[in-house]
């Protein structure tokens, strides 16, 4: 097992290396350079363009820019954000606990409420209820997250004044307002882009859930289960689910990324203050050092859940190890 | 290529992919003849009369700019709908060649290339293209198409090679080694007819995930840029007007949505022709 790891580790490692300097070439094959884009709003002199090409040490040969790079990456140092003047790594500090906040609640809403539905649609495969969920799941996940978040903050938000349409936080409330109120405040504030995202993602974890599940349901023990006479709760829940949950385990890390992407839009269109609505608007200004910052952390995220997706695999499943 | 032509018969007989085919046929029938039928998408009649709400003239409504919203939701399809398949031909051909390269060589190669893929599947598609498109020039139309074309092939190049390992230990093929087959019969001939199944489920299920890609690019401002129509950058122009005229936005979503879920209803009646255990 310990072997295992550690080839898993430096693999995991390997990965995000890899990563790291594709994101690297990528901003480096730019046509231009990156400051090229900050000239078009305001025209700059040669100086001030001399001066700034300094500053982001784009005046160095390309293999000193990525040494300086990797050493500020172990520093913790990604540079300074061209928007904000302020350093990358403060400003996606500040903004991770609103996203975190938001995708761990559509975490819980997806493999709650998606791992059930799929069990469902297994037990009745073929039938109207799988059919219809089948439909409804892949309309989800046929909605632009930005749309369906923008529709439902015109019906619910405008119309019906059900729920606040933007922010985190009700800019009115009274400063001395008590705990209970504030976080049923920023409750009311997570309903709408929760939901958004939840809708257009959802599909994924049912269509997996539900193939793992038919997988197991047609293997001899279900049969056997079936046959001693249990409960029909018992055969699916106690004796099937627990197997076809393994391959739900990997799924975390696929499913990851597109939880990153989706809040992208989702926090744009809510101004819900995380880093997928700072990724959003440094788009706007042209802000690399930021969106290189975000892009890595999503990038060390996704390898690292990948890495415990396949140790919770591992330990689950004995045969994944001893493979 | 007949196997190919098997699993679409298949996937006809299949009453979603039936329904999924037949909406994608008005759909891009629409693209195509739509424009010559419709009035001028760029027309601003009445440019101070503001947006007005669906009505016989205009189904759909005039936007912000008195544009007619269903001219310019039929102008998008045509550019979604191109810039879709062709960034999508390009990535299942990246990728097939990636993966036909890393499956059948196999060793240094192979690892080489799947660690080179592992890195970039890291990294969510999005954001590599926020990047390039936020630092790059001013990007054209084609530019995009590449752009897109070119991250999207990291996923289909580990199925394609999946494929080629499983394949390449069939009798058959070892039949056609032993009896002298030069390699590029074997790849031509052999292993990519027998993964064309799967190859045509990823790049179905890759069109519905351009579309909705392109749309959010355009949606930031980063992708079609103004003033062609885009379904992404005609919600982008809504937002202004989204609570006086919310029907500027809603149609060239429910295009996007209807769309979409065609595209994937055809998907996933076509990857049960190819893998029946998983219907």
């Amino acid at each position: 097992m310990s072997g295992w790891l550690l080839r898993r580790a430096v693999q995991a490692a390997a990965t995000f290396g890899i990563a790291l300097t594709l994101l690297f070439v990528l901003m480096r094959a730019a046509p231009g350079d990156p400051l090229s884009r900050l000239g078009e709003d305001r025209p700059l002199s040669l100086r001030e363009i001399e001066v700034l090409r300094a500053r982001y040490g784009l005046d160095q040969p390309v293999v000193k820019q990525f040494g300086n790079f990797l050493e500020g990456l172990v520093r913790g140092d990604l540079g300074v954000s061209i928007e904000y003047g302020r350093p990358v790594t403060a400003l996606l500090a500040e903004r991770l606990p609103a996203t975190v906040l938001l995708g761990g609640t559509v975490l819980l809403l997806n493999f709650g409420v998606g791992l059930w539905l799929g069990v469902r649609q297994a037990v009745r495969r073929g039938a109207t209820e799988d059919r219809w969920l089948t439909a409804l799941s892949l309309t989800g996940y046929a909605m632009p997250s930005f749309w369906l978040g923008l529709v439902l903050a015109w019906l619910v938000g405008v119309e019906l004044r059900l729920l606040p349409a933007a922010g985190m936080q009700d800019p009115l409330l009274s400063s001395d307002a008590g705990a209970l109120t504030r976080a049923g405040d920023v409750l009311r504030h997570l309903v709408l882009p929760a939901f958004t995202l939840s809708i257009v993602s959802i599909a994924a974890t049912m269509r997996y859930q539900r193939t793992a599940m038919l997988e197991v349901l047609r293997l001899p023990y279900i049969v056997t289960a079936r046959a001693k006479g249990l409960a029909d709760r018992e055969v699916i829940w106690r004796h099937a689910w627990r197997n076809a949950l393994f391959p739900i385990i990997t799924l975390f890390a696929l499913w990851l990324p597109i939880l990153v992407s989706g809040s992208v839009f989702v926090e744009a269109v809510f101004a819900w203050p995380g880093l997928g609505s700072l990724a959003a608007g440094a788009v706007g200004s042209r802000d690399y050092p930021l969106l290189m910052g975000a892009s890595l952390l999503v990038a060390a995220l996704v390898v690292v859940s990948g890495f415990l997706a396949d140790i919770a695999y591992a330990l689950l499943d004995p045969r994944v190890r001893l493979a | 290529m007949n196997l190919a032509l098997e699993t679409l018969r298949t996937a006809w007989r299949d009453p979603r992919g039936r329904l999924g085919g037949m909406v994608l046929l008005v759909v891009t029938v629409a693209a195509i003849v739509g424009p010559w039928l419709l009035p001028d998408p760029r027309a601003q009649p009445d440019i101070l009369g503001g947006s007005l709400p669906p009505a016989i003239a205009h189904p759909f409504g005039t936007d912000q700019l008195s544009r007619n919203v269903l001219s310019r939701v039929v102008a998008g399809a045509r550019i979604s709908l191109s810039v879709a398949l062709l960034a999508v031909a390009l990535s299942v051909s990246l990728g097939a060649a990636v993966g036909l390269v890393s499956g059948y060589w196999g060793g240094t190669v192979d690892a080489a290339l799947m660690r080179v893929v592992d890195g970039a599947l890291a990294i969510p598609r999005l954001f590599i293209l926020l990047l390039v498109l936020a630092v790059w020039e001013r990007v054209t139309i084609l530019a995009l198409i590449l752009l897109i074309g070119a991250t999207g092939w990291f996923a289909t190049s580990r199925l394609v090679r999946a494929e080629v390992l499983r394949i390449r230990e069939e009798g058959y093929v070892w039949a056609a080694v032993a009896l002298g087959a030069k390699r590029r019969r074997i790849i031509f001939w052999h292993l990519l007819p027998n993964a064309l199944g799967p190859l045509l489920v990823a790049a179905t299920l890759g069109v519905g995930d351009v579309i909705l890609l392109e749309a959010g690019l355009s949606f930031l401002g980063l992708g079609i840029q103004p003033p062609t129509p885009s379904w992404g950058g005609m919600i982008l122009d809504s937002k202004e007007v989204l609570v006086s005229a919310p029907w500027v936005g809603l149609f060239p979503g429910l295009a996007i949505v209807v769309t979409v879920f065609s595209v994937n209803l055809f998907g996933d009646a076509l990857r049960d022709a190819v893998d029946p255990r998983s219907a």
